[in-house]
């Protein structure tokens, strides 16, 4: 699977309502991602392969973040008010998991309650959008997709180069593998070996590894 | 072309007063941005689901509002949901209705609630006879052979 040459992003959409669902999805689709859209927090949990009792399990570094490989999800932009498990709590069982708390989440909301964006911001939501949700609203999701795709090659790469490569770049793949909660270090490392690898495909990547 | 011009200034006289009449808001224009060739009928598909979902909607609060012991959150959940539906399309007034309606649970009174969801049954017939007829003007347009004007 390569993970370097799939340049669409894949956005997993949460909302009770199905009109609210068509149209984040025409949104997202305007903007050339990639859509699937569910009607709860728990048909998003299974969507990404995560039970809804799951808690933190393994701490094994060069396990891949997706371990469900086929639905590599890069946002999770969600409705807050929904019957059963909110997207505050979606968004909490989210960042809990090891497996996928590095995936944005952005939170949607028709009421614009100062107490409730905070909450979600501290919680790790990446944005707040008041609905209804618009084009420019959409316009902000890419950088935060963009993180995150670095970070995955990155894994895949790391699972690599350990195989191959034990010289070169082993001093710095062991720190950003002990250092999993530093991004500023990953980062760095990152762009190291961006500028030492031959990989055309991951060059691609570096002009939008500057954003920050 | 002359029919074709006409039924275009139709069109645009008509929407221009749907809005000055504040039965539509800025958000249905942001939904007819969304609308081009390779997805032409987004528009009445988005307000199809929303006519269909609304009619639930009306339903299930004259029922909730029919009941002996009134649940009032329940009530506004649905209120809610008609609000949220109405704000996404840009159905203006349907959702002022449901602002005022929500206020109304909020204090459990029923007399308010129910003329609310009397006015609510009034401004979604009209939205629903208005944009009904819109799309039926944008069908004969481009039945004539013209394209349908862009507000903007």
């Amino acid at each position: 699977m390569g993970v370097a040459a799939d340049s669409q992003f894949h956005v997993l959409a949460v909302d009770d309502s199905i009109i609210d669902r068509k149209l984040i999805e025409r949104l997202l689709k305007t903007s050339s991602f990639q859509v699937t859209t569910v009607d709860s927090g728990s048909k998003a949990l299974e969507f990404l392969g995560l039970h809804e009792d799951d808690e933190i399990n393994t701490n094994q570094p060069s396990v891949s973040p997706n371990i469900n490989q086929e639905v590599e999800v890069n946002l999770i932009i969600t409705d807050y008010c929904m019957p059963g498990m909110t997207g505050y709590d979606l968004l909490k069982k989210v960042k809990k998991s090891s497996s996928f708390k590095d995936i944005p989440v952005v939170i949607m909301s028709s009421e614009n309650v100062p107490s409730r964006i905070s909450r979600c911001l501290e919680e790790g939501a990446e944005e707040f959008f008041l609905k209804p949700v618009r084009l420019s609203d959409v316009n902000k999701l890419k950088p935060h997709m963009m993180k995150t795709k670095i970070k995955e090659t990155d894994h895949h790469q790391f699972n690599q180069e350990n195989e191959k490569h034990q010289e070169q770049n082993e001093l710095e793949i062991g720190e950003a593998e002990s250092q999993q909660e530093s991004n500023g270090n990953k980062r760095k490392s990152m762009e190291d070996e961006a500028l030492t690898r031959q990989n055309k495909t991951q060059i691609q990547w570096w002009p939008y590894c500057r954003f920050d | 072309m002359d029919a074709v011009s006409q039924l275009q200034r139709q069109f645009v006289e008509y929407t221009t007063s749907l809005y000055r009449e504040g039965y539509l808001d800025d958000q249905f224009t942001q939904l007819q941005k969304l609308q081009d060739e390779s997805n032409p009928d987004f528009v009445v598909e988005v307000v199809t689901l929303f006519f269909e979902d609304s009619e639930k909607l009306l339903n299930n609060l004259t029922t909730a509002l029919q009941q002996e012991n009134i649940d009032y959150k329940q009530v506004d959940a649905h209120v809610h949901q008609f609000k949220g539906s109405s704000s996404s399309i840009g159905a203006q007034r349907v959702k002022n209705v449901c602002v005022v309606f929500r206020n109304y649970c909020d204090e459990k009174n029923l007399d308010g609630c129910v003329l609310c969801l009397q006015q609510a049954k009034n401004e979604y017939i009209l939205i629903r006879n208005k944009l009904e007829a819109l799309f039926n003007l944008e069908q004969q347009i481009l039945q004539a052979g013209g394209s349908v004007p862009m507000m903007a």
